[in-house]
């Protein structure tokens, strides 16, 4: 039986005519977890959860039986990355600050999936606390590429979608701060989604930028996305950024073709540097939407190369601040050489923090401090609103725009380790509509060759909306996947 | 601008930064339990407030309601759009390594708080009162090697309130801290109870030289004072000091300096040169508060008579001294039962009384409260309404008096044995036997028996000895057993001596 690379809305049809069960589901996907992840393998998962997972698969499979109604979730594996607060299972955010931390509550994502009856097999790695986009800067090591080992993932959420790409789970909670999904989603061949800022609840994301969070989901589908988005979205009364906003039916709203809407290309989001492969798939996957009856405008947003800059500056001010409860008081790391207080916060912060977070630690201290805040910090938030107004300026044109998610495709594991600008650059597509709070997906669009080597490796198309304006980017996905099959490629050597 | 210095002598210069906790069920941004009596610690906590990783925080309503109701209070402007701010600092007992507060867009702004000072009224201007939550406690046991956090309070909320650097003297800064705990009391928003810790004092103090018009260069913080006697004698301590020194030619330092009770000095804590940067910036976890204008006019609305109106009132309605009309609104409990028990001798004196007559039942009333009441709750340590004197019964004993049933000294007893196991007077009075005498054959006889028995005493009288009276009287009083009704005794008696 091919279950590995099934949509979820496949695997939940076989859960509902018996033809399987939630725990030989949870079983199969195990399994392959122990085959094709570990140190020597991908690199995935840093901590698998077999025994509460099989207990929930049995309580899902209970479910089944009695309710024909449960949820299309009901008895699904999936995965968490480890940014994401689990109760009773260790939570790292791939730090040694945290290495054995075991939290004493769920985030309200994990709490909504458990109401489903979703079955979490572990958490998956991710760049230490999310600060990077390549898994590179985990305190656990890199996690791998399936589609060619020897290469990064993608980052920060790189083992979400490695775990995904490779067909160890069917879905991945995730999380964005500037293409922390969508970037990863592209470099691995699959599907990602980033709410809009508020859409979904941050309650349990141990924080990166409070001001840009976004958990998201990555997955096969863009009907798998739009499942995932019905559960997870919504107001939460611990998350006062949480919208009130209705949730469409997402799922069942989906539409085949694309009559009456209006695409936007902006012309600045074909960067030089960028890979003219990946520029020709680009075009390619516009084609196909002009095909389903979509109306493609070329627009302009020229604010978009400033968006990394605002970005370079609020993304440490929050972090340096969010990083602060991380003392070796209450939890995590503490030095065991520590002679007095100072030494407990000195010691247990440069043993317990890797080099990115200490860099950023440091940089948005600096951005914050008094005769400082009000050129940077103030400054960076005022660039902002101009980046949010131009983007409103151009949704009042067209109901979405599409452009490539990552300029380039997947590079090899060590390029970016001595530079710290890395990730800034692979990101600057992302970045504009994250600083914006916009949602956005990444879909696979094809293929191209890497430039330094052999690999063929796999290119995203990103298509971004107005805020709140979800069901339109999960359409165009849609209608898009109704017609093409890239999302259903996937790398050789883990089919069954 | 603070007042000008005309005088020739040194000026205090003070300014008042006040903490004062407010009374919600649950903690500013989360539902522990806001409880400042627990003693078991870290009890009331939560994933929340110990900063657990990926937690956010929430605003407690409650705790903008009372802040507004403070800042109203206070006669400030309460602020259209408000927000919240990181204030950055590592310390154990702050779990976030930030405190979240309001750094540029405080609650409420620009108000201020009028207090007597002997008989003087003085306009102490508030510069800014805003909202933040506390920190937990650190615990250092004596003799071990380690330290302990309590995060029962980490995350409480509090109400910071700072004032102009208007107040000149200790007993001003006593005045304005004593009114504005009433206030706080009063809107229901705290117990403002500084042995408690529910309001803290950290004054900043400095001295103008005889002359000096600008304010001097430099100030000292006052912190660890935790009663209203201590934040007088502190503040004494140290404006002696600066005197001392600024009259030597010295500048004191720029510091924060801790009162010592046991020394009763202030002892050097920390210098000033090395603040803190808090590295503030607005928390994204907290979307901006915006007050409707319907919100706060309706809080407005709702505010209670203050303590400075009701002394008003009571000087006017009820013609008490100043010393009784203060004493009393200090106590807001004991001045809400002083009302109860006032209008329940409205109620009945309305009918057959005069004007008169009833202010002097209310002057009986207060006296009562503040002398009897007063020292029975401090003895039990309870509150009035904890009492078993019900205000009815309060009303009737009073009215007892006033109709000479009963005399003032069986009164006392009356009113002990009230205190102790509730009952009306009338029974308890019945029971005691202590109805008073007021039937004229009685006393005659009684005042005939006396005179019969005392001849020298008489004559002295009669020779013009005006002691021999009162003690005629007492002897008569005696022979009524206490009872009789002095005032009919004493008219009997000079009749019949004349």
């Amino acid at each position: 039986m091919e279950l590995a690379f099934l949509e979820i809305s496949e695997l939940a049809e076989k859960l509902r005519n018996k033809e399987i069960s939630s725990v030989e589901l949870t079983k199969y996907f195990l399994k392959r977890i122990k085959e094709y992840d570990g140190a020597s393998g991908l690199n995935a998962f840093l901590t698998v959860t077999e025994e509460e997972a099989l207990a929930q698969a049995l309580e899902a499979d209970k479910i089944l039986a009695s309710d024909p109604h449960a949820s299309v979730l009901t008895g699904i594996p999936y995965a968490a990355k480890d940014l994401f607060s689990t109760k009773g299972i260790r939570t790292t955010a791939s730090s040694k600050i945290l290495d054995k931390f075991v939290p004493v509550f769920d985030a309200t994502a994990i709490e909504k999936l458990n109401t489903e009856k979703a079955v979490l097999l572990g958490k998956t790695n991710l760049d230490e606390f999310a600060h990077g986009s390549s898994t590179e800067t985990s305190a656990y090591g890199p996690s791998k590429n399936p589609w060619d080992v020897t290469r990064i993932p993608g980052g920060s959420s790189g083992g979400s979608a490695a775990a995904v790409a490779a067909g160890l789970v069917p879905f991945a909670l995730a999380t964005e701060t500037g293409g922390s999904i969508r970037q990863p989603a592209s470099l691995c061949g699959i599907c990602g989604w980033k709410p809009t800022y508020g859409r979904v609840s941050r309650y349990g994301v141990i924080a990166m930028t409070s001001s840009n969070d976004s958990p998201g989901t990555i997955a096969r589908s863009v009907k798998d996305l739009a499942i995932t988005a019905e559960i997870l979205s919504g107001h939460d009364l611990k998350d006062s950024t949480t919208s009130v906003k209705e949730i469409p039916n997402y799922a069942a709203n989906l539409r085949s073709d694309l009559k009456g809407v209006k695409i936007g290309v902006p012309k600045e989001y074909f960067i030089p540097g960028m890979q003219p492969e990946v520029e020709a798939r680009i075009h390619e996957a516009i084609a196909k939407l002009k095909e389903l009856g979509a109306e493609i405008i070329e627009v302009s947003l020229p604010l978009t190369k400033y968006g990394s800059l605002v970005y370079a500056i609020v993304t440490p001010a929050e972090i340096s601040s969010n990083l602060a409860r991380f003392d070796g008081i209450r939890y995590g790391h503490r030095s065991k050489d520590a002679k007095d207080l100072l030494d407990i916060y000195d010691q247990s912060r440069e043993e317990g923090f890797g080099d990115e977070a200490k860099r950023r630690i440091l940089t948005g201290a600096y951005a914050l401090s008094a005769g400082y805040y009000d050129a940077y910090y103030l400054k960076a938030q005022k660039v902002r609103r101009l980046l949010v107004n131009e983007f409103d300026e151009v949704f009042k044109k067209v109901d979405a725009l599409v452009c490539a998610s990552v300029p380039n495709v997947a590079q090899k594991i060590g390029n970016a380790k001595d530079n710290p600008l890395f990730g800034y650059i692979a990101d600057q597509l992302n970045i504009p509509a994250s600083m914006a709070g916009l949602p956005a997906l990444s879909i696979p669009c094809g293929f191209a060759k890497a430039e330094d080597g052999d690999a063929i490796m796999p290119v995203g198309l990103q298509i971004i909306g107005q805020q709140w304006g979800e069901q339109n980017v999960f359409n165009i996905g849609h209608a898009y996947q109704t017609i093409t099959d890239w999302h259903k490629k996937y790398p050789k050597g883990y089919g069954e | 601008m603070t007042e000008k210095n005309n005088t020739n002598s040194y000026t205090p210069v003070i300014g008042l930064e006040i903490h004062v906790q407010l009374k919600t069920k649950s903690k500013m941004f989360c539902d522990s339990p806001n409880n400042p009596d627990e003693t078991v610690p870290n009890t009331n906590i939560c994933e929340v407030c110990t900063a657990q990783p990926g937690t956010l925080p929430v605003v407690n309503k409650e705790a903008i309601r009372l802040g507004t109701l403070l800042g109203l209070a206070l006669n400030c402007k309460i602020a259209s759009s408000s927000k919240f701010d990181r204030k950055s600092y590592f310390y154990p007992d702050l779990p976030k390594g930030y405190q979240i507060s309001q750094y540029d867009k405080p609650i409420a702004e620009h108000g201020y708080l009028d207090i007597n000072v002997d008989g003087e009224v003085k306009r102490v201007r508030i510069r800014r009162a805003h909202l933040e939550e506390d920190a937990g406690k650190n615990v250092h046991p004596e003799g071990l090697g380690y330290s302990l956090v309590d995060y029962n309070r980490a995350g409480t909320p509090l109400m910071e309130i700072v004032t102009e650097p208007d107040i000149t003297s200790a007993k001003e800064a006593r005045i304005f801290l004593e009114e504005l705990r009433n206030i706080v009391r009063y809107i229901g928003a705290g117990s403002a109870d500084m042995e408690k810790g529910t309001m803290r004092l950290e004054p900043n103090i400095s001295v103008r030289k005889p002359g000096q018009q600008e304010l001097p260069n430099y100030k000292v913080e006052v912190k660890n004072i935790n009663s209203f006697k201590f934040a007088e004698a502190a503040i004494e301590y140290e404006v002696e000091r600066h005197i001392q020194m600024l009259s030597e030619g010295q500048t004191p330092k720029q510091v924060t300096m801790g009162w010592n009770e046991k020394a009763s000095q202030t002892v050097e804590q920390r210098s000033k040169e090395e603040a803190n940067d808090y590295r503030y910036f607005p928390d994204p976890d907290l979307p901006v508060l915006n007050l409707s204008d319907e919100f706060v006019s309706n809080l407005k609305a709702a505010l209670p008579e203050l303590p400075a109106a009701k002394r008003l009132r009571f000087k006017e309605e009820y013609a008490l001294p100043d010393e009784d009309i203060q004493n009393l609104v200090n106590w807001k409990e004991l001045t809400e039962y002083f009302e109860e028990v006032v209008s329940e001798i409205q109620a009945w004196i309305q009918a057959d009384r005069s004007k008169e007559d009833l202010l002097k039942l209310v002057k009986m009333a207060a006296n009562w409260c503040l002398q009897d009441f007063s020292a029975l709750l401090n003895a039990a340590k309870i509150n009035p309404s904890e009492s078993r004197v019900t205000q009815e019964n309060f009303a009737e004993l009073l009215k007892h008096i006033a109709d000479a049933k009963i005399s003032v000294t069986a009164a006392k007893q009356v009113f002990a044995q009230m205190f102790e196991h509730g009952g009306e007077p009338d029974h308890i009075i019945e029971d005691l036997g202590l109805t008073q005498i007021s039937d004229t054959a009685a006393i005659e006889s009684a005042i005939d028996s006396v005179i019969q028995a005392n001849e020298k005493a008489v004559l002295d009288y009669k020779a013009g000895q005006q002691k021999s009276f009162g003690f005629l009287v007492g002897m008569a009083m005696k022979e009524l057993k206490g009872k009789g009704n002095p005032a009919i005794v004493n008219e009997i008696l000079k009749k019949k001596l004349e």
